[in-house]
């Protein structure tokens, strides 16, 4: 049982025996057995304690009485902490302040901690919670983006990237469009839902089980407000049930609230968040609104744009600058802008702060230069398939981007041929015409789109991964690196690597969990670089103490050691068996050769003008192409997705298992946040749709009926990330605009050529229908003049 | 004020003492130990804490455990045969990578069991209507789908071989 399978899949690279093959996920058993253990099934110390957050019930509103003495004297409670209580820091904000531990004085929104209780059972912490007396007065409250555009709220200053003359390319065509778009947010709906135990240690220390991304900031924050240096800290995490950006900083405040009751208490202590509370309580995926004007030749060649992208990043900085940067890098998508303004709003309001979700901004900014790129082909009564090449980046030129990185590794036409071919994408499209000339109720559409998604964290410091590799004298492997598992295969990939630098079988290398104690001072696993900078950083590592055991190996058998290979289990030198590599280990040791090792990497080669936001934030990008066919009820907005095809580069995958599921999920997942997960506040700032009731995330019946993955196995990254693979954890979400697309297809077959089509996401069916709607009676005489419903956004 | 129930969990008779508002789930998770079966949303919308209670998969989180005295109880930890021989479903899942970060797949294999049990041929319609309570955030289902149709299948031949 403790070999797991591998799937037979065409061979990646040829000749190598662990690295680029279809693997099973290193925790595979432990998965399907129930024996895999997240932070709520470690066995529980004893004394622990549950904990429970008291949550706001206003939006904003000064906090004019908090009485928890009848909290501190209900059966079973030992500790409640609040604002008043905190012994050290009280902001867990990660990059600025902003993210207060519990009130203080104040809400800003509704659904803030106002303080916690420790007791000796979960059921007797929520009773005691609900004791407090707490009287407010209520304030004006921002609730959305529009609010905070008048009233310039704002978590930073605008920025601006402009590249060209937008306004004179703009004057200067032969046509004009403006128009504007809401982009809704997106809930994580990770399936472990956020938890923490702080298990006190001897000397005041804490050791904390987080189910965080980022366990480095865990410590450096719980630190502060236990108010002891960071190595009194330790924060330890094996695996996670999901994150996707929704425990990069969020598991933070989780893990401090845990720490300081257990820091009161003087025993173990263990929050996890009943949902519904974790739903409202931590942030969500930025919703946008998009302004645009564009102008453009009759080809549909785009020669000036202007984005407004304003996003509700809500009541603190969090991550929202890095992630509304993020946004503005990818408003280009594919395509060449020569002539660009795109201005960034980054909207303060007095609703949970939004943070990092899959695609960190890059999705929104997508959906920007797709939407409008879509309205070209409408007002142009042109395929939007052909507007979109018409634009698409160029290999040799044209591949200017708007913030001054040249497009260097371009493979979309490529991957346009061959999704066009695939999919038979001509064929198909004459089918929906004709469908829909026969069909006055069910109307079909397809549409194909690409992404082009830029591989580094933008803030260059975060570029740097670490590993620790210890060999023992069997020639058994641990291995430990910064990075975090969180379903994503990045454990399985690295030992992968590992496996195939030591020419040993994977089942010799075991992976340990996460923890601050063995590598320090890490970046979140974010950003889709964990086995970029971990996998890097395990190799370097492995190679030190390689060159060391070449040395040894040199002097013992007397050969020279550039002619010593690591393979099948042993040390060869040309054809000849030297001995194992086991053996191996053993004769080292006793020739007190030490087998263990650090590893560290730094992507090389980007940098950024903090100012204008021009350079090479990119190491490189990462391309993928999807088209996707859909059938709408146009007399109740109810859709379904028939068909899509998927090709997507993971340059030399390091396991092409690992990335079609990763590339299978995140297309679900684009799909989801852009059709039926609507995140509805309502008009006091509560968030209505807080359980999965009421937030539909797809299921197994969404899932298109024909779904065609496969990945561009002939892509081979051109930047020298690890063994020439390519980052795979978000670029898939964003094929998920396809699904859009295809909706807004079918709309625009009620409509004659050259009609505008209005379609917010997400387009969920009402949106679906009152976008039909609209085009009828826009069309339709007899009806014109009845009012529609629009939209809130819109 | 606790009150003792007797129950079968994986074919062995227990019994335990549990709170009436407590649920099978949290009964399962701590007082029984078996931390396979999960907590997704604790109301009944994602499937992560399904078990088969007298052969009908249920939503554990929405059982109270005083409900189930004299019941049958099977969870992720009895799917397998033996401790180094899992269920067929269980090796579909791993040669199938139908499970990522695994938090969802405890529940996902139970109600598969569940629906191979009553319909031991389904078609994919049928899968995926089956599944249709269990929440995925990682998968895309498809690899789910996949494993869950091959199983059928080797099942089915397995019979067929044991007939002939």
């Amino acid at each position: 049982m403790s070999s797991v399978p591998e799937r037979i899949l065409p061979e990646f690279v040829p000749g190598a025996r662990t690295a680029h093959r279809a693997l099973a996920h290193e925790s595979a058993v432990g998965h399907v057995t129930g024996g895999a253990t997240y932070t709520d099934d470690i066995p529980e110390p004893r004394n622990l304690l549950h904990a429970w957050v008291r949550l706001s019930d206003r939006a904003h509103a000064g906090i004019t009485r908090l009485d928890v003495e009848a909290c501190r004297q209900a059966p079973g409670v030992v500790a409640v902490m609040t604002h008043d209580d905190l012994k050290a820091a009280t902001d867990v904000g990660p990059v600025a302040p902003g993210d207060l531990v519990f009130a203080d004085g104040e809400v800003t929104y509704w659904g803030q901690a106002l303080f916690a209780v420790a007791a000796d059972s979960i059921d007797s912490a929520r009773r005691a919670a609900m004791l407090a007396e707490v009287k407010y007065e209520e304030r004006e409250a921002i609730l959305d983006i529009r609010q905070a555009l008048e009233r310039d709220a704002a978590v930073s200053p605008v920025r601006t990237i402009v590249q060209g003359d937008p306004e004179g390319a703009i004057r200067g065509s032969a046509h004009r469009i403006r128009g504007q778009l809401a982009i809704g947010g997106q809930d994580h709906f990770y399936l472990e839902g956020q938890v923490a135990m702080a298990v006190p240690q001897e000397g005041g220390d804490m050791l904390v089980y987080s189910s965080t991304q980022h366990p480095s900031e865990v410590q450096h924050l719980v630190a502060g407000v236990l108010g002891l240096p960071d190595h009194a800290v330790v924060v330890e995490a094996r695996r996670l049930g999901g994150g996707f950006g929704g425990k990069e900083t969020q598991a933070a405040h989780i893990a401090a609230i845990a720490a300081v009751l257990a820091q009161q208490a003087g025993r173990p202590v263990k929050l996890r968040l009943d949902r519904d509370d974790d739903m409202i309580l931590t942030g969500k995926r930025h919703d946008f609104l998009v302004k645009y004007e564009a102008g453009f030749d009759p080809d549909g060649r785009l020669e000036g744009v202007d984005f407004m992208l304003a996003s509700r990043c809500g009541i603190s900085p969090d991550l929202s600058d890095a992630i509304n940067d993020r946004a503005m890098y990818h408003a280009d998508n594919a395509y060449y802008l020569p002539n660009v303004r795109i201005v960034s709003h980054r909207c303060r309001t007095n609703t949970v702060s939004n943070t990092a979700f899959r695609g960190f901004g890059g999705p929104q900014g997508m959906m920007a230069i797709e939407y409008v790129l879509d309205e070209v082909a409408r007002y142009l009564g042109r395929d939007p398939l052909d507007v979109r090449k018409t634009n698409l980046y160029g290999v040799e030129e044209r591949n200017l981007t708007p913030y001054g990185q040249v497009v260097e590794d371009n493979i979309l036409p490529r991957l346009f041929e061959q999704v066009e071919r695939s999919a038979d994408y001509a064929a198909r499209r004459r089918a929906v015409d004709a469908f829909n000339r026969e069909n006055p109720v069910l109307r079909k559409g397809i549409a194909i789109t690409p992404v082009k998604f830029g591989i580094s964290f933008t803030t260059t410091h975060l570029n740097q991964g670490g590993a620790l590799v210890l060999v023992y004298t069997d020639g058994s492997v641990q291995l430990n690196h910064g990075g975090i598992e969180m379903g994503q295969g990045l454990y399985t990939k690295v030992a992968q690597l590992v496996a195939e630098e030591f020419g040993i079988a994977l089942d010799r290398v075991r992976v340990t969990a996460t923890t601050t104690g063995k590598v320090p001072n890490t970046s979140a696993t974010a950003a889709s670089a964990g086995s970029d900078l971990n996998g890097a950083a395990a190799v370097e590592a492995c190679r030190k103490i390689k060159g060391r055991l070449r040395d040894f190996a040199a002097g013992r058998f007397g050969i020279a050691g550039e002619s010593l290979r690591f393979e099948a289990d042993a040390l060869h030198a040309g054809e000849q068996r030297l001995c194992s590599f086991a053996e191996l280990c053993k004769q080292a040791h006793l020739g007190r050769i030490q087998l263990s090792d650090t590893g560290f990497y730094a992507t090389p080669d980007i940098h950024v003008d903090k100012d204008t936001m021009r350079g090479k934030p990119f190491y490189y990008f990462a391309y993928g192409i999807a088209c996707a066919e859909v059938v709408v009820d146009s007399l109740t907005g109810e859709y379904r997705v028939l068909r899509a095809d998927v090709i997507h580069d993971c340059g030399q995958s390091l396991n092409p298992a690992v990335d079609m599921g990763q590339v299978e999920g995140g297309f679900i997942q684009g799909m989801g946040w852009l059709t039926t997960e609507e995140l509805y506040w309502d008009d006091r700032g509560r968030l209505m749709t807080h359980a999965p009731s009421t937030y539909k995330i797809p299921v197994a019946s969404d899932v298109p009926d024909d779904f065609r993955v496969e990945l561009a196995s002939w892509s081979r990254n051109r930047a020298a990330a690890v063994r020439r693979s390519k980052a795979v954890g978000e670029p898939p979400l964003m094929l998920g605009i396809s699904v859009f697309h295809a909706l807004k297809d079918a709309i625009a077959s009620l409509a004659p050529k050259g009609c505008s089509v209005h379609l917010d996401a997400p387009a969920t069916p009402e949106r679906v229908l009152l976008a039909m709607e609209r085009l009828r009676r826009a069309t339709d005489p007899a009806a014109a003049g009845e009012p529609v419903e629009e939209d809130a956004e819109s | 004020m606790k009150r003792m129930i007797t129950v079968t969990i994986n074919g062995e008779e227990q019994e335990l003492a549990v709170e009436p508002y407590r649920s099978l789930l949290d009964t399962l998770r701590v007082e029984a130990g078996l931390t396979g079966s999960k907590k997704g949303c604790n109301v009944g919308d994602c499937g992560a804490c399904t078990v088969i209670l007298d052969g009908r998969p249920v939503n554990s989180c929405l059982v109270l455990a005083a409900e189930v005295d004299n019941c049958d109880v099977r969870t992720i930890e009895g799917l397998q045969h033996a401790p180094d021989r899992v269920h067929a479903l269980q090796d579909n899942f791993m040669q199938y990578g139908a499970a990522q970060c695994g938090f969802c797949t405890p529940g996902i294999l139970i109600m598969g069991k569940a629906l191979l049990d009553e319909n031991p041929d389904p078609t994919e319609d049928e899968i995926r209507f089956a599944l249709a309570g269990n929440i995925c955030r990682c998968t895309g289902y498809t690899k789910i789908i996949e494993a869950i149709r091959h199983t059928a299948r080797q099942l089915a031949e397995e019979r067929q071989g044991v007939e002939s």
